[in-house]
């Protein structure tokens, strides 16, 4: 790569970090607006306990479970894609990996968050902490909620991490670029980083061992996810399918996400030509391999429920499918699988626009599809005369409006201050190696093609 | 610190003057190179392969594998509650623990190494030129004796660049 191309990679990635337009600031007060409201709601909620919320007897897991469910899901999106994709050293992935792995270590906040907001005294959340308190109780290490904890916390730290060690060049990049406070700012997240061949070497081995690391995490935490249901002996969720249900259904609406993400930076930050459509298109693929995949394990699960015909789990089959959940749960099968698999099995269909539509309908069909994995066992478990009805209450329903609001605020800010595709990461996919095949140089040719 | 360095536009171009610093006796620890990124295809990024990271990730597996056990096993007996039938060391959920600690060892000690091994945060000042960050290559001999300093920058010029910089 010549050093015009390279000045220009810098110029182009940090525009956005040097020029603040006014939209920028009225998405940031509408926003911080819609936030200050659920977190009023949320005081509300605390200073009159949680009957304001829908949730009673027997359905005490409702919208914040299943928000916790969905952004747990969501954040499936970066780390995991990012570190396959770096494992198998898909060359497309350059521009990509950083978008993605903002959505993990977001989500997680947020998703972690529920359980809190859910407890009737969030205050005491620590008591979830093994510490040796002097009340000399311990947390139960065999209750999945204890496993969650250990999970997620191990999954945002990774995380974090995984997303703060290759952005290091990039703050020295920025510390050398910027002026005044900015300058010292991002000198000390840039620690002294030179850009020697060896700290280039160990970047890059670290890379690997956490990409190897934090693949089975991902994994294991979206499992253990799906442990707070099927550990339980309720109708629907004692399935020994879940897991790998639960971690298809987020890589999903995580791969959804990225996309949806992708496309809106693309067009917000002018990032035309870094995003090609071919990372849409590539992306497209893999969102629709997981669309067949939901749909395999969705029949899966509904055909062994229907087959076994227990009459607690069939209370639950046949409210989902002809009762008073089946709306939701026929717009779920259009959302997740209907809708997105014509737009992303047909190639003309699977442009960006195309792919958006898709990614769309599947984040709303994923969030229906943790509602109803949620709430109807527990609004028909086993006794009929416990059956009852779920609304949500205006408390819940603008406290998960202001998580998302928070999810596109956070992305905003970090996009405001960190290069949102990494700079260092792009120029090294310039200097492929000589020996390529015709596509890969064909996708080289499109990746660093420079406007005169 | 005392350094002696030049900017390069092209790797070839860096490369050859790594090769010519060699040639006149310069030891590989003394030659650092800094880029803006890594150049994997050129010999000059290679100095630097052998590394005990993986090993010093896998220690921190084992001790993470170890807290993990520990932590589950005392948990359990220091609040000996019998809980849907279990018993009080039930090892099928203690592996969950055991393998998300053993996994966050893994990857703390992943980063730790990284940064003990590439001295970040950095304590003292190094040779650097913020025309790296614009796309330079810069190839410096770090604490060169007063003696050859004049032949290493006859050195350096004889590569093709204008100028060799000096840090005192």
């Amino acid at each position: 790569m010549d050093l015009r191309t390279e000045q220009k990679i810098n110029a182009d990635l940090l525009r956005p970090l040097r020029h603040t337009s006014m939209s920028f600031y009225s998405l940031v007060a509408i926003l911080g607006t819609i936030i200050l409201v659920g977190f009023g709601s949320w005081m509300y909620q605390m200073w009159n306990g949680l009957a304001v919320a829908g949730i009673r007897w027997p359905i005490f897991w409702a919208f914040y479970i299943t928000n916790f469910v969905f952004w747990i899901g969501i954040s499936h999106a970066g780390t995991l894609i990012s570190a396959i994709l770096r494992l198998v050293n898909a060359t497309w992935r350059r521009p990509v990996t950083r978008c993605a792995e903002v959505i993990t270590v977001f989500a997680l906040m947020i998703g972690a968050l529920f359980p809190i907001i859910h407890l009737g005294r969030p205050w005491l959340f620590f008591y979830l902490i093994p510490y040796p308190s002097e009340r000399q109780i311990w947390p139960n290490l065999r209750s999945p909620l204890a496993w969650d904890f250990f999970a997620i916390s191990t999954y945002l730290t990774g995380s974090t991490l995984f997303l703060f060690l290759p952005t290091i060049p990039d703050f020295a990049l920025l510390r050398d670029q910027m002026t005044g406070w900015r300058r010292r700012i991002y000198g000390v997240l840039a620690l002294g980083w030179q850009g020697t061949t060896k700290q280039w070497h160990r970047l890059e081995a670290a890379m690997q061992i956490m990409a190897i690391a934090i693949v089975p995490v991902a994994v294991s935490v979206h499992t253990i996810v799906s442990f707070d249901f099927s550990m339980s002996p309720v109708p629907m969720w004692h399935s020994t399918v879940f897991g790998p249900y639960f971690v298809a259904g987020a890589i999903f609406s995580g791969i959804a996400a990225l996309i949806v993400a992708m496309a809106i930076l693309r067009k917000v930050l002018h990032l035309e030509e870094y995003l090609h459509p071919v990372h849409f298109q590539n992306l497209g693929k893999l969102l629709l391999l997981m669309s067949l995949l939901w749909g395999y394990f969705t029949f899966v699960e509904r055909l062994t429920t229907w087959y076994g015909n227990a009459p607690a789990e069939m209370a639950v089959f046949w409210a989902t499918q002809t009762g008073s959940y089946a709306p939701l749960f026929w717009t779920m099968v259009f959302c997740n699988f209907v809708i997105p698999f014509p737009i992303l099995a047909i190639k003309k269909l699977r442009t960006i626009t195309g792919c958006v539509i898709a990614s769309s309908t599947i984040i709303a069909g994923m969030w229906l599809e943790r509602f109803l994995i949620v709430v109807p066992s527990l609004a028909t478990k086993h006794l009929p005369y416990t059956w009852s009805h779920y609304r949500p209450q205006p408390v819940e329903i603008m406290i998960t409006i202001a998580t998302f609001a928070a999810m596109v605020l956070l992305y905003t800010l970090f996009s405001k201050v960190v290069p949102i595709i990494s700079i260092w990461e792009l120029k090294v996919g310039g200097d492929a190696p000589t020996h390529l095949t015709s596509e890969e140089e064909e996708e080289k040719r499109a990746l660093w093609r420079v406007r005169p | 610190m005392k350094a002696l360095y030049a900017l390069y536009s092209d790797p070839d171009a860096a490369q050859h003057a790594v090769e010519e610093l060699r040639r006149q006796g310069v030891s590989d620890q003394l030659i650092t190179v800094i880029t803006s990124q890594p150049y994997e295809e050129y010999e000059f990024s290679h100095r630097y392969k052998q590394t005990w990271i993986f090993w010093i990730a896998a220690a921190g597996g084992v001790v993470g594998l170890l807290i993990g056990l520990t932590l589950a096993y005392m948990t359990a007996t220091l609040w000996p509650i019998v809980t849907g039938g279990m018993p009080i060391v039930a090892w099928w959920p203690n592996i969950i623990i055991m393998f998300e600690l053993t996994m966050l060892g893994a990857i703390i000690a992943t980063v730790v190494s990284l940064l003990v091994t590439t001295e970040l945060p950095a304590t003292r000042s190094r040779v650097y030129d913020p025309e790296v960050s614009q796309g330079k290559i810069m190839v410096a001999v770090e604490e060169p004796s007063d003696v050859d300093v004049p032949r290493l920058e006859r050195t350096l010029r004889a590569t093709g660049i204008q100028e060799v910089k000096r840090v005192v």
